[in-house]
Protein backbone atom coordinates (compact mmCIF):
# COMPACT_ATOMS: atom_id res chain seq x y z
CA UNK A 1 0.00 0.00 0.00
CA UNK A 2 1.33 3.59 -0.58
CA UNK A 3 0.23 6.16 2.49
CA UNK A 4 -0.06 10.03 1.03
CA UNK A 5 -0.34 12.43 4.32
CA UNK A 6 -2.09 15.43 4.01
CA UNK A 7 -1.08 18.55 5.99
CA UNK A 8 -3.68 20.96 6.82
CA UNK A 9 -2.72 24.62 6.11
CA UNK A 10 -4.75 26.50 8.41
CA UNK A 11 -7.73 25.30 7.09
CA UNK A 12 -6.90 24.40 3.49
CA UNK A 13 -4.60 21.08 1.63
CA UNK A 14 -1.01 21.99 1.90
CA UNK A 15 -0.34 22.68 -1.94
CA UNK A 16 2.89 20.04 -1.21
CA UNK A 17 0.29 17.57 -0.48
CA UNK A 18 -1.29 18.11 -3.28
CA UNK A 19 1.29 16.96 -5.33
CA UNK A 20 2.25 14.28 -2.44
CA UNK A 21 -1.25 13.06 -3.87
CA UNK A 22 -0.40 13.35 -7.63
CA UNK A 23 2.76 11.46 -6.85
CA UNK A 24 0.51 8.83 -4.96
CA UNK A 25 -1.57 7.93 -7.94
CA UNK A 26 1.34 7.71 -10.36
CA UNK A 27 3.25 5.15 -7.40
CA UNK A 28 0.01 3.30 -6.91
CA UNK A 29 -0.26 3.28 -10.88
CA UNK A 30 3.39 2.15 -11.51
CA UNK A 31 4.07 -0.51 -8.34
CA UNK A 32 0.39 -2.35 -9.07
CA UNK A 33 -0.44 -1.08 -5.55
CA UNK A 34 -3.42 0.41 -3.28
CA UNK A 35 -3.36 4.14 -2.54
CA UNK A 36 -4.49 5.52 0.77
CA UNK A 37 -4.80 9.09 1.79
CA UNK A 38 -4.42 10.03 5.42
CA UNK A 39 -5.94 12.83 7.18
CA UNK A 40 -4.45 14.02 10.35
CA UNK A 41 -5.29 16.52 12.89
CA UNK A 42 -8.20 17.66 14.81
CA UNK A 43 -9.99 20.17 12.93
CA UNK A 44 -10.02 17.72 9.62
CA UNK A 45 -13.47 18.31 8.08
CA UNK A 46 -12.16 20.62 5.45
CA UNK A 47 -9.18 18.18 4.53
CA UNK A 48 -11.56 15.50 4.39
CA UNK A 49 -14.22 17.00 2.06
CA UNK A 50 -11.10 17.78 -0.08
CA UNK A 51 -9.51 14.46 -0.20
CA UNK A 52 -13.18 13.15 -1.05
CA UNK A 53 -12.55 14.22 -4.71
CA UNK A 54 -9.18 12.30 -5.01
CA UNK A 55 -9.04 8.93 -6.72
CA UNK A 56 -8.29 6.59 -3.98
CA UNK A 57 -8.59 2.99 -2.29
CA UNK A 58 -9.26 4.71 1.33
CA UNK A 59 -9.36 7.76 2.98
CA UNK A 60 -7.93 7.13 6.60
CA UNK A 61 -9.11 10.12 9.09
CA UNK A 62 -7.01 9.47 12.41
CA UNK A 63 -8.67 12.71 14.38
CA UNK A 64 -7.94 13.92 18.27
CA UNK A 65 -7.88 16.78 20.30
CA UNK A 66 -4.70 16.38 21.41
CA UNK A 67 -3.59 17.06 18.23
CA UNK A 68 -5.91 19.93 17.18
CA UNK A 69 -2.52 22.22 17.34
CA UNK A 70 0.73 20.40 15.79
CA UNK A 71 3.27 19.52 17.52
CA UNK A 72 6.28 17.25 16.76
CA UNK A 73 5.31 14.67 19.29
CA UNK A 74 1.97 14.22 18.78
CA UNK A 75 2.37 14.22 15.05
CA UNK A 76 5.21 11.74 15.16
CA UNK A 77 3.16 9.28 17.33
CA UNK A 78 0.30 9.05 15.54
CA UNK A 79 2.02 8.85 12.56
CA UNK A 80 4.18 6.17 13.47
CA UNK A 81 1.13 3.98 14.81
CA UNK A 82 -0.79 4.01 11.66
CA UNK A 83 2.27 3.26 9.78
CA UNK A 84 2.26 0.14 12.44
CA UNK A 85 -0.90 -0.73 11.80
CA UNK A 86 -1.06 -0.82 7.94
CA UNK A 87 2.25 -1.32 6.99
CA UNK A 88 2.19 1.37 3.77
CA UNK A 89 5.23 0.59 1.60
CA UNK A 90 5.71 4.11 0.93
CA UNK A 91 5.00 7.16 2.98
CA UNK A 92 4.33 10.01 0.78
CA UNK A 93 4.35 13.93 1.78
CA UNK A 94 5.44 17.38 0.37
CA UNK A 95 8.86 18.33 1.43
CA UNK A 96 7.21 21.18 3.97
CA UNK A 97 8.51 22.54 7.25
CA UNK A 98 5.58 20.99 8.76
CA UNK A 99 7.51 17.61 7.82
CA UNK A 100 10.75 18.21 8.34
CA UNK A 101 10.22 18.88 11.87
CA UNK A 102 8.39 16.04 12.34
CA UNK A 103 8.73 13.02 9.74
CA UNK A 104 12.63 12.22 10.67
CA UNK A 105 10.69 11.38 14.72
CA UNK A 106 8.87 8.46 12.47
CA UNK A 107 11.83 7.43 10.84
CA UNK A 108 14.02 7.06 14.03
CA UNK A 109 10.88 5.55 16.29
CA UNK A 110 10.02 3.04 13.49
CA UNK A 111 13.90 2.59 11.79
CA UNK A 112 12.24 3.49 8.44
CA UNK A 113 14.53 5.42 6.38
CA UNK A 114 13.15 9.41 5.56
CA UNK A 115 14.47 10.12 1.67
CA UNK A 116 13.38 13.89 1.92
CA UNK A 117 13.55 16.46 -0.34
CA UNK A 118 13.05 14.36 -3.54
CA UNK A 119 12.98 16.01 -6.76
CA UNK A 120 12.30 13.05 -9.42
CA UNK A 121 11.44 9.42 -9.63
CA UNK A 122 12.46 6.65 -11.30
CA UNK A 123 10.72 3.63 -11.09
CA UNK A 124 12.55 1.25 -12.69
CA UNK A 125 10.66 -1.41 -12.92
CA UNK A 126 9.50 -1.55 -9.44
CA UNK A 127 12.28 -0.48 -7.65
CA UNK A 128 12.18 2.50 -7.41
CA UNK A 129 15.45 5.20 -7.53
CA UNK A 130 14.93 8.47 -5.72
CA UNK A 131 16.93 11.75 -7.31
CA UNK A 132 17.74 14.81 -5.42
CA UNK A 133 20.39 17.52 -5.65
CA UNK A 134 23.04 17.35 -3.34
CA UNK A 135 26.55 19.44 -2.56
CA UNK A 136 25.38 22.59 -2.98
CA UNK A 137 22.99 21.67 -6.02
CA UNK A 138 26.15 21.33 -8.10
CA UNK A 139 25.34 18.04 -8.20
CA UNK A 140 22.34 15.29 -8.12
CA UNK A 141 22.17 11.68 -6.59
CA UNK A 142 20.04 8.15 -6.98
CA UNK A 143 19.04 7.00 -3.98
CA UNK A 144 18.11 3.82 -3.60
CA UNK A 145 16.62 2.25 -0.33
CA UNK A 146 17.29 -1.07 1.30
CA UNK A 147 14.62 -1.39 3.42
CA UNK A 148 11.18 -2.71 2.80
CA UNK A 149 9.77 0.19 3.98
CA UNK A 150 10.30 4.50 3.29
CA UNK A 151 9.12 7.80 4.26
CA UNK A 152 9.52 10.29 1.39
CA UNK A 153 8.99 14.10 0.88
CA UNK A 154 9.00 15.87 -2.27
CA UNK A 155 10.75 18.80 -3.33
CA UNK A 156 7.97 21.03 -5.28
CA UNK A 157 7.01 21.13 -8.64
CA UNK A 158 8.37 17.41 -8.23
CA UNK A 159 5.15 16.51 -9.15
CA UNK A 160 2.29 18.24 -10.73
CA UNK A 161 -1.42 18.95 -8.96
CA UNK A 162 -2.70 19.33 -12.71
CA UNK A 163 -2.38 15.39 -12.77
CA UNK A 164 -4.68 14.48 -9.88
CA UNK A 165 -6.84 12.06 -10.82
CA UNK A 166 -10.40 12.87 -9.79
CA UNK A 167 -12.68 10.25 -8.43
CA UNK A 168 -13.25 9.95 -4.20
CA UNK A 169 -12.22 6.95 -2.02
CA UNK A 170 -13.89 3.40 -2.25
CA UNK A 171 -14.09 3.52 1.48
CA UNK A 172 -13.33 5.44 4.65
CA UNK A 173 -11.67 4.27 7.61
CA UNK A 174 -11.59 5.94 10.90
CA UNK A 175 -8.22 5.26 12.59
CA UNK A 176 -8.35 4.61 16.77
CA UNK A 177 -5.80 7.59 18.00
CA UNK A 178 -4.16 6.39 21.14
CA UNK A 179 -2.81 9.53 22.71
CA UNK A 180 -2.34 10.90 26.07
CA UNK A 181 -1.74 14.67 27.28
CA UNK A 182 1.47 13.55 28.25
CA UNK A 183 2.56 12.24 24.82
CA UNK A 184 3.13 15.87 24.26
CA UNK A 185 6.09 17.34 25.99
CA UNK A 186 6.05 21.02 23.96
CA UNK A 187 3.95 23.78 24.17
CA UNK A 188 2.87 25.34 20.95
CA UNK A 189 1.29 28.65 20.22
CA UNK A 190 -0.94 30.01 17.57
CA UNK A 191 1.16 30.68 14.37
CA UNK A 192 1.65 34.28 13.49
CA UNK A 193 2.48 36.95 10.95
CA UNK A 194 5.41 39.26 11.35
CA UNK A 195 4.10 43.27 9.55
CA UNK A 196 3.73 43.11 6.27
CA UNK A 197 6.79 43.17 4.06
CA UNK A 198 7.63 46.48 2.50
CA UNK A 199 7.79 45.91 -1.41
CA UNK A 200 5.48 43.64 -3.33
CA UNK A 201 8.28 41.96 -5.45
CA UNK A 202 5.80 40.16 -7.19
CA UNK A 203 4.04 42.89 -9.23
CA UNK A 204 7.75 43.93 -10.44
CA UNK A 205 8.09 43.31 -14.06
CA UNK A 206 12.38 43.42 -13.89
CA UNK A 207 14.23 42.61 -10.39
CA UNK A 208 17.82 42.35 -10.21
CA UNK A 209 18.79 40.19 -7.51
CA UNK A 210 22.13 40.15 -5.35
CA UNK A 211 23.39 37.23 -3.65
CA UNK A 212 26.49 36.28 -1.36
CA UNK A 213 28.65 36.97 -4.98
CA UNK A 214 28.23 40.75 -4.26
CA UNK A 215 31.07 39.82 -1.59
CA UNK A 216 30.59 43.03 0.99
CA UNK A 217 27.86 45.31 1.50
CA UNK A 218 30.38 48.43 0.33
CA UNK A 219 28.86 47.15 -2.96
CA UNK A 220 25.15 47.51 -2.91
CA UNK A 221 24.82 51.11 -3.95
CA UNK A 222 26.63 49.98 -6.95
CA UNK A 223 24.46 46.95 -7.88
CA UNK A 224 21.80 49.46 -6.79
CA UNK A 225 22.65 51.70 -9.58
CA UNK A 226 22.17 48.98 -12.10
CA UNK A 227 18.91 48.49 -11.22
CA UNK A 228 18.09 52.24 -10.91
CA UNK A 229 19.57 52.41 -14.43
CA UNK A 230 16.80 49.98 -15.65
CA UNK A 231 13.95 50.39 -13.53
CA UNK A 232 14.16 47.26 -11.51
CA UNK A 233 13.60 46.16 -7.89
CA UNK A 234 16.43 44.87 -6.13
CA UNK A 235 16.00 41.40 -4.65
CA UNK A 236 18.76 39.12 -2.75
CA UNK A 237 19.30 35.60 -1.79
CA UNK A 238 19.05 34.20 1.71
CA UNK A 239 22.67 35.04 2.78
CA UNK A 240 22.68 38.47 1.49
CA UNK A 241 19.69 39.24 4.48
CA UNK A 242 21.08 36.93 7.24
CA UNK A 243 24.17 39.46 6.81
CA UNK A 244 21.64 42.40 6.77
CA UNK A 245 22.80 44.00 3.81
CA UNK A 246 19.48 43.99 3.05
CA UNK A 247 15.84 43.76 4.65
CA UNK A 248 13.87 40.54 4.94
CA UNK A 249 11.22 41.88 2.36
CA UNK A 250 13.93 41.47 -0.47
CA UNK A 251 14.16 37.78 -0.18
CA UNK A 252 13.37 35.68 -2.96
CA UNK A 253 12.99 32.00 -2.08
CA UNK A 254 11.32 29.08 -0.24
CA UNK A 255 11.54 31.37 2.30
CA UNK A 256 10.83 34.44 0.69
CA UNK A 257 8.76 35.81 -1.95
CA UNK A 258 7.72 33.58 -5.07
CA UNK A 259 8.50 36.06 -8.13
CA UNK A 260 7.47 35.59 -11.52
CA UNK A 261 9.16 38.61 -13.40
CA UNK A 262 9.57 39.80 -17.07
CA UNK A 263 13.82 39.56 -16.60
CA UNK A 264 15.41 37.98 -13.73
CA UNK A 265 18.75 39.57 -13.30
CA UNK A 266 20.68 37.48 -10.73
CA UNK A 267 24.12 38.60 -10.09
CA UNK A 268 26.30 36.11 -7.46
CA UNK A 269 23.54 33.79 -6.63
CA UNK A 270 24.65 30.18 -6.92
CA UNK A 271 21.00 28.94 -7.49
CA UNK A 272 20.20 26.76 -4.13
CA UNK A 273 16.77 24.88 -4.68
CA UNK A 274 15.45 26.82 -2.21
CA UNK A 275 16.08 30.10 -4.09
CA UNK A 276 15.16 28.43 -7.22
CA UNK A 277 11.65 27.51 -6.14
CA UNK A 278 11.33 31.41 -5.58
CA UNK A 279 11.86 32.86 -9.21
CA UNK A 280 12.31 29.90 -11.82
CA UNK A 281 9.15 30.89 -12.76
CA UNK A 282 10.60 34.10 -14.41
CA UNK A 283 9.67 34.67 -18.01
CA UNK A 284 13.86 35.46 -18.61
CA UNK A 285 16.58 34.67 -16.40
CA UNK A 286 20.00 35.99 -17.08
CA UNK A 287 22.59 35.29 -14.54
CA UNK A 288 26.26 36.54 -13.74
CA UNK A 289 28.73 34.26 -12.09
CA UNK A 290 32.17 33.24 -12.10
CA UNK A 291 31.52 29.89 -11.33
CA UNK A 292 30.92 27.89 -14.73
CA UNK A 293 29.41 24.74 -12.71
CA UNK A 294 27.26 27.49 -10.36
CA UNK A 295 23.81 25.45 -10.60
CA UNK A 296 22.10 28.80 -11.55
CA UNK A 297 23.16 28.40 -15.61
CA UNK A 298 21.00 25.42 -15.59
CA UNK A 299 17.48 27.58 -15.64
CA UNK A 300 19.21 30.56 -16.91
CA UNK A 301 18.37 31.73 -20.22
CA UNK A 302 21.71 34.16 -20.49
CA UNK A 303 24.88 32.65 -18.39
CA UNK A 304 27.51 35.19 -18.07
CA UNK A 305 30.67 33.77 -16.51
CA UNK A 306 32.32 36.10 -15.15
CA UNK A 307 33.25 38.69 -12.33
CA UNK A 308 30.03 41.12 -11.21
CA UNK A 309 31.85 43.43 -9.32
CA UNK A 310 34.05 44.15 -13.39
CA UNK A 311 30.78 44.30 -15.33
CA UNK A 312 28.31 45.80 -13.73
CA UNK A 313 29.78 48.89 -13.24
CA UNK A 314 30.25 48.82 -17.09
CA UNK A 315 27.04 47.87 -17.74
CA UNK A 316 25.40 50.64 -15.79
CA UNK A 317 27.09 53.17 -17.73
CA UNK A 318 26.59 51.79 -21.02
CA UNK A 319 22.58 51.97 -20.42
CA UNK A 320 23.19 55.48 -18.51
CA UNK A 321 25.10 56.32 -21.79
CA UNK A 322 22.20 54.79 -24.44
CA UNK A 323 19.44 56.39 -22.81
CA UNK B 1 23.45 24.39 31.52
CA UNK B 2 25.20 21.72 28.81
CA UNK B 3 25.04 22.43 25.20
CA UNK B 4 26.13 20.20 22.38
CA UNK B 5 26.59 21.73 19.12
CA UNK B 6 26.59 19.95 15.68
CA UNK B 7 28.97 21.28 13.28
CA UNK B 8 29.58 19.54 9.87
CA UNK B 9 32.36 20.11 7.40
CA UNK B 10 31.51 20.54 4.29
CA UNK B 11 32.96 21.53 0.81
CA UNK B 12 33.10 25.47 0.32
CA UNK B 13 30.73 26.79 -2.54
CA UNK B 14 33.91 27.96 -4.37
CA UNK B 15 35.29 24.55 -4.45
CA UNK B 16 34.95 22.45 -7.87
CA UNK B 17 32.88 19.57 -7.24
CA UNK B 18 33.65 16.42 -9.38
CA UNK B 19 32.46 12.92 -9.33
CA UNK B 20 35.33 10.27 -8.62
CA UNK B 21 36.29 7.43 -10.42
CA UNK B 22 33.59 5.39 -8.18
CA UNK B 23 30.75 7.30 -9.50
CA UNK B 24 29.46 7.70 -6.32
CA UNK B 25 31.28 9.61 -4.42
CA UNK B 26 33.53 13.47 -4.83
CA UNK B 27 37.02 13.82 -5.53
CA UNK B 28 37.65 14.96 -2.03
CA UNK B 29 41.51 15.81 -2.73
CA UNK B 30 40.28 18.92 -4.62
CA UNK B 31 37.91 19.72 -1.58
CA UNK B 32 38.54 22.84 0.47
CA UNK B 33 36.38 21.87 3.74
CA UNK B 34 34.41 24.55 5.82
CA UNK B 35 31.83 24.85 8.33
CA UNK B 36 28.48 24.19 7.00
CA UNK B 37 26.52 27.71 7.01
CA UNK B 38 23.64 26.99 9.31
CA UNK B 39 25.94 25.14 12.17
CA UNK B 40 28.11 28.64 12.39
CA UNK B 41 24.85 30.28 13.76
CA UNK B 42 23.91 27.42 16.07
CA UNK B 43 27.41 27.49 17.95
CA UNK B 44 26.86 31.39 17.91
CA UNK B 45 23.81 30.94 19.49
CA UNK B 46 24.68 28.51 22.19
CA UNK B 47 27.76 30.52 23.27
CA UNK B 48 25.46 33.51 23.68
CA UNK B 49 23.03 31.58 25.71
CA UNK B 50 26.27 30.10 27.79
CA UNK B 51 27.56 33.80 28.24
CA UNK B 52 24.02 35.18 29.75
CA UNK B 53 22.98 31.94 32.15
CA UNK B 54 23.86 32.23 35.41
CA UNK B 55 25.63 29.56 37.25
CA UNK B 56 27.85 27.13 35.31
CA UNK B 57 27.24 26.44 31.39
CA UNK B 58 29.45 24.62 28.73
CA UNK B 59 29.01 24.81 25.11
CA UNK B 60 31.11 21.37 23.51
CA UNK B 61 31.56 21.42 20.15
CA UNK B 62 30.92 17.94 18.16
CA UNK B 63 32.03 16.87 14.36
CA UNK B 64 31.71 13.65 12.84
CA UNK B 65 33.34 12.45 9.62
CA UNK B 66 37.17 12.21 8.76
CA UNK B 67 39.92 13.27 10.41
CA UNK B 68 41.21 14.81 7.17
CA UNK B 69 37.99 16.81 6.35
CA UNK B 70 36.99 17.98 9.81
CA UNK B 71 40.16 19.29 11.85
CA UNK B 72 39.22 22.84 11.24
CA UNK B 73 36.10 22.35 12.16
CA UNK B 74 36.45 21.57 16.14
CA UNK B 75 39.57 24.35 15.98
CA UNK B 76 37.03 26.98 14.93
CA UNK B 77 34.61 26.13 17.12
CA UNK B 78 37.36 25.85 20.08
CA UNK B 79 38.99 28.98 18.67
CA UNK B 80 35.61 30.76 19.19
CA UNK B 81 34.83 29.93 22.77
CA UNK B 82 33.72 26.29 22.87
CA UNK B 83 34.68 24.81 25.79
CA UNK B 84 35.38 21.29 24.87
CA UNK B 85 35.45 19.28 21.33
CA UNK B 86 33.92 15.64 20.78
CA UNK B 87 35.26 14.38 17.35
CA UNK B 88 33.36 11.24 16.34
CA UNK B 89 35.56 9.80 13.59
CA UNK B 90 33.91 8.00 11.02
CA UNK B 91 36.17 7.55 7.52
CA UNK B 92 33.30 6.38 5.91
CA UNK B 93 30.96 8.11 3.15
CA UNK B 94 28.15 6.84 4.51
CA UNK B 95 24.89 9.27 3.73
CA UNK B 96 22.41 7.33 5.71
CA UNK B 97 21.04 10.01 7.93
CA UNK B 98 19.84 7.06 10.13
CA UNK B 99 22.76 5.51 10.56
CA UNK B 100 24.93 8.83 10.78
CA UNK B 101 22.25 9.77 14.11
CA UNK B 102 22.61 6.58 15.39
CA UNK B 103 26.64 7.23 15.41
CA UNK B 104 26.21 10.27 17.48
CA UNK B 105 23.11 8.92 19.81
CA UNK B 106 25.21 5.89 20.71
CA UNK B 107 28.22 8.21 21.23
CA UNK B 108 26.65 11.42 23.01
CA UNK B 109 23.99 9.47 25.45
CA UNK B 110 26.19 9.54 28.50
CA UNK B 111 26.84 13.26 28.44
CA UNK B 112 23.37 14.03 29.09
CA UNK B 113 23.25 17.12 27.23
CA UNK B 114 20.14 19.98 28.07
CA UNK B 115 20.48 21.07 24.69
CA UNK B 116 21.77 19.95 21.32
CA UNK B 117 21.88 22.84 18.94
CA UNK B 118 22.37 21.68 14.97
CA UNK B 119 22.11 23.48 11.77
CA UNK B 120 18.78 23.11 9.66
CA UNK B 121 20.14 21.42 6.95
CA UNK B 122 23.96 20.10 5.76
CA UNK B 123 24.42 22.57 2.45
CA UNK B 124 26.16 18.71 0.95
CA UNK B 125 23.82 16.20 1.97
CA UNK B 126 20.81 18.40 2.47
CA UNK B 127 18.65 15.87 4.32
CA UNK B 128 17.44 17.86 7.05
CA UNK B 129 16.94 15.44 9.36
CA UNK B 130 19.87 14.80 12.05
CA UNK B 131 18.95 17.25 14.76
CA UNK B 132 15.57 16.00 15.05
CA UNK B 133 16.85 12.31 14.29
CA UNK B 134 19.28 12.52 17.11
CA UNK B 135 16.46 13.84 19.60
CA UNK B 136 14.41 11.13 18.95
CA UNK B 137 17.02 8.38 19.31
CA UNK B 138 18.24 10.20 22.53
CA UNK B 139 14.47 10.89 23.65
CA UNK B 140 14.34 14.85 23.96
CA UNK B 141 11.65 17.24 22.71
CA UNK B 142 12.67 18.78 19.45
CA UNK B 143 12.04 21.51 17.14
CA UNK B 144 13.47 22.64 13.88
CA UNK B 145 13.97 26.48 12.12
CA UNK B 146 14.79 27.96 15.46
CA UNK B 147 15.00 32.00 14.27
CA UNK B 148 15.39 33.40 18.00
CA UNK B 149 15.74 31.55 21.28
CA UNK B 150 14.84 32.24 25.06
CA UNK B 151 16.17 29.86 28.12
CA UNK B 152 13.83 30.12 30.92
CA UNK B 153 15.28 27.44 33.50
CA UNK B 154 15.04 24.29 32.03
CA UNK B 155 12.91 24.73 29.60
CA UNK B 156 13.59 26.86 26.11
CA UNK B 157 11.18 28.78 24.41
CA UNK B 158 11.77 29.10 20.40
CA UNK B 159 10.50 31.05 17.79
CA UNK B 160 9.94 28.71 14.91
CA UNK B 161 10.00 29.97 10.88
CA UNK B 162 7.05 28.74 9.46
CA UNK B 163 6.36 28.54 5.37
CA UNK B 164 5.37 32.04 3.65
CA UNK B 165 6.26 34.85 6.30
CA UNK B 166 4.34 32.54 9.14
CA UNK B 167 6.12 31.95 12.95
CA UNK B 168 5.27 30.46 16.14
CA UNK B 169 6.51 30.30 19.30
CA UNK B 170 6.95 26.66 21.26
CA UNK B 171 7.89 25.77 24.43
CA UNK B 172 10.16 22.64 25.16
CA UNK B 173 11.29 21.01 28.33
CA UNK B 174 15.14 20.04 28.42
CA UNK B 175 16.65 18.00 27.20
CA UNK B 176 15.75 19.52 23.67
CA UNK B 177 17.47 19.38 20.69
CA UNK B 178 16.78 22.32 18.00
CA UNK B 179 17.90 23.09 14.94
CA UNK B 180 19.04 26.39 14.06
CA UNK B 181 17.67 29.15 10.81
CA UNK B 182 20.75 31.01 9.14
CA UNK B 183 20.60 34.43 10.29
CA UNK B 184 19.29 34.09 13.81
CA UNK B 185 21.99 36.03 15.09
CA UNK B 186 25.41 37.22 13.94
CA UNK B 187 28.04 34.75 14.32
CA UNK B 188 31.75 35.99 15.76
CA UNK B 189 35.26 35.92 14.15
CA UNK B 190 37.70 33.96 16.23
CA UNK B 191 39.62 36.08 18.43
CA UNK B 192 43.77 35.93 18.26
CA UNK B 193 43.23 35.02 21.88
CA UNK B 194 40.39 32.37 20.87
CA UNK B 195 42.76 30.79 18.50
CA UNK B 196 45.99 30.48 20.79
CA UNK B 197 43.59 29.11 23.76
CA UNK B 198 42.13 26.39 21.77
CA UNK B 199 45.19 24.55 21.60
CA UNK B 200 44.64 23.82 25.07
CA UNK B 201 40.85 22.83 25.14
CA UNK B 202 40.12 19.47 25.82
CA UNK B 203 39.54 17.19 22.67
CA UNK B 204 37.58 13.75 23.07
CA UNK B 205 38.50 11.76 19.74
CA UNK B 206 35.85 8.43 19.92
CA UNK B 207 36.36 5.72 16.77
CA UNK B 208 32.92 4.65 14.97
CA UNK B 209 31.95 2.86 11.91
CA UNK B 210 28.39 2.93 11.02
CA UNK B 211 26.04 0.29 10.68
CA UNK B 212 24.08 -0.88 8.24
CA UNK B 213 22.69 1.33 5.75
CA UNK B 214 18.77 1.81 5.02
CA UNK B 215 19.87 4.04 2.14
CA UNK B 216 22.16 4.56 -0.03
CA UNK B 217 23.82 6.70 -3.19
CA UNK B 218 23.68 4.68 -6.44
CA UNK B 219 25.22 7.33 -7.91
CA UNK B 220 25.91 10.70 -8.71
CA UNK B 221 25.61 13.08 -11.24
CA UNK B 222 25.94 16.56 -12.99
CA UNK B 223 22.76 17.72 -13.20
CA UNK B 224 21.16 18.11 -17.10
CA UNK B 225 20.30 21.90 -18.23
CA UNK B 226 16.39 22.29 -17.91
CA UNK B 227 16.80 24.85 -20.88
CA UNK B 228 18.94 26.13 -23.67
CA UNK B 229 21.14 28.46 -22.13
CA UNK B 230 23.34 30.36 -24.02
CA UNK B 231 26.54 30.88 -22.59
CA UNK B 232 28.32 34.49 -22.65
CA UNK B 233 32.12 34.50 -22.27
CA UNK B 234 34.95 36.82 -22.96
CA UNK B 235 36.94 39.86 -21.70
CA UNK B 236 33.96 42.42 -19.32
CA UNK B 237 33.68 44.47 -22.49
CA UNK B 238 33.04 42.20 -24.57
CA UNK B 239 30.33 41.06 -22.50
CA UNK B 240 29.41 44.14 -21.41
CA UNK B 241 28.22 44.86 -24.84
CA UNK B 242 26.58 41.07 -25.26
CA UNK B 243 23.85 41.85 -22.27
CA UNK B 244 23.39 45.34 -23.67
CA UNK B 245 22.24 43.31 -26.84
CA UNK B 246 20.30 40.94 -24.79
CA UNK B 247 18.58 44.16 -22.88
CA UNK B 248 17.66 46.28 -25.48
CA UNK B 249 17.07 44.22 -28.25
CA UNK B 250 16.02 40.79 -27.45
CA UNK B 251 14.31 41.46 -24.56
CA UNK B 252 13.53 45.14 -25.16
CA UNK B 253 13.64 46.38 -21.53
CA UNK B 254 16.06 49.26 -21.86
C1 LIG C 1 14.74 25.67 4.79
C2 LIG C 1 15.61 26.59 3.98
C3 LIG C 1 15.07 27.73 3.45
C4 LIG C 1 15.85 28.58 2.66
N1 LIG C 1 15.25 29.66 2.09
C5 LIG C 1 15.95 30.40 1.21
C6 LIG C 1 15.33 31.47 0.49
O1 LIG C 1 14.14 31.77 0.66
N2 LIG C 1 16.07 32.17 -0.38
C7 LIG C 1 17.39 31.89 -0.61
O2 LIG C 1 18.01 32.58 -1.45
N3 LIG C 1 18.01 30.90 0.06
C8 LIG C 1 17.32 30.15 0.96
N4 LIG C 1 17.96 29.16 1.64
C9 LIG C 1 19.44 29.07 1.54
C10 LIG C 1 19.92 28.36 0.30
O3 LIG C 1 20.02 26.98 0.57
C11 LIG C 1 21.32 28.87 -0.10
O4 LIG C 1 22.19 28.74 0.98
C12 LIG C 1 21.33 30.32 -0.57
O5 LIG C 1 20.33 30.54 -1.55
C13 LIG C 1 22.69 30.68 -1.15
O6 LIG C 1 22.75 32.05 -1.44
P1 LIG C 1 23.75 32.65 -2.50
O7 LIG C 1 23.54 32.01 -3.81
O8 LIG C 1 23.66 34.13 -2.44
O9 LIG C 1 25.18 32.29 -1.88
P2 LIG C 1 26.25 31.20 -2.26
O10 LIG C 1 25.66 29.86 -2.39
O11 LIG C 1 27.35 31.41 -1.31
O12 LIG C 1 26.73 31.61 -3.74
C14 LIG C 1 27.46 32.75 -4.08
C15 LIG C 1 27.72 32.66 -5.58
O13 LIG C 1 28.38 33.84 -6.02
C16 LIG C 1 29.38 33.50 -6.97
N5 LIG C 1 30.37 34.57 -6.94
C17 LIG C 1 31.22 34.89 -5.93
N6 LIG C 1 31.94 35.99 -6.24
C18 LIG C 1 31.54 36.38 -7.49
C19 LIG C 1 31.92 37.44 -8.36
N7 LIG C 1 32.84 38.34 -8.01
N8 LIG C 1 31.32 37.51 -9.56
C20 LIG C 1 30.37 36.60 -9.94
N9 LIG C 1 29.97 35.60 -9.15
C21 LIG C 1 30.54 35.49 -7.94
C22 LIG C 1 29.89 32.16 -6.52
O14 LIG C 1 30.46 31.45 -7.61
C23 LIG C 1 28.62 31.48 -5.99
O15 LIG C 1 27.96 30.74 -7.01
C24 LIG C 1 17.22 28.30 2.43
C25 LIG C 1 17.76 27.15 2.98
C26 LIG C 1 16.98 26.29 3.73
C27 LIG C 1 17.62 25.04 4.23
N1 LIG D 1 28.89 14.63 10.07
C1 LIG D 1 28.36 15.61 10.82
N2 LIG D 1 29.12 16.24 11.75
C2 LIG D 1 28.59 17.22 12.52
N3 LIG D 1 27.32 17.63 12.43
C3 LIG D 1 26.51 17.04 11.52
C4 LIG D 1 26.99 16.00 10.67
N4 LIG D 1 25.97 15.61 9.87
C5 LIG D 1 24.92 16.40 10.20
N5 LIG D 1 25.24 17.25 11.20
C6 LIG D 1 24.38 18.27 11.85
O1 LIG D 1 23.04 18.09 11.44
C7 LIG D 1 22.57 19.22 10.69
C8 LIG D 1 21.64 18.75 9.61
O2 LIG D 1 22.32 17.93 8.70
P1 LIG D 1 21.56 17.09 7.56
O3 LIG D 1 20.58 16.24 8.25
O4 LIG D 1 22.65 16.32 6.88
O5 LIG D 1 20.94 18.09 6.65
C9 LIG D 1 23.84 19.91 10.21
O6 LIG D 1 23.60 21.27 9.95
C10 LIG D 1 24.77 19.67 11.41
O7 LIG D 1 24.48 20.56 12.46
Amino acid sequence: MILVVLENQRGNIHPFSLEAVAAGQKFAQELNSELSILCLGEKVSELKTQAQNFKSNKLIIAQNSLIDMYSADGYSKVLSDVISNMSPKYVLMGHSYMVRDFVPRVSAKLGIPFVSDIISVNFNNGSPLFSKQVFNAKLATSIEVSSNQALLSFQSAAFSSDDIQEGGPDAEHVFDVELLGQDIRTQSEPEFQESASGVDLTAAELIVSVGRGVESEDNLPTMQSLADAMGAEVASSRPVVDMGWLPPYRQVGSSGQVVSPKLYFSLGVSGAIQHVVGMKGSKNILAINKDEDAPIFEIADYAVIGDLLEIVPKLTEEINNSK
Amino acid sequence: MKIAVLTKAIPSYESSIRVDSSGKWIDETVVNYVVNESDAYALEEALQIKESASGDSEVVVVTLGSEANTSKVIKDGLAKGADRGIFIKNESTTTDPLAISKLFADNLKSENFDLIFSGLQSDDMGSGQTGVLVGEMLDMSTATLAIETKVDGDKIKVKRELESGWFQWVTLPFPSSISIQSGINEPRYPSLKGIMGAKRKELNVLESSPESQTQSFVNLFVPTNEKVTEKIVGDTESIVAKIMDILKNKLKVI
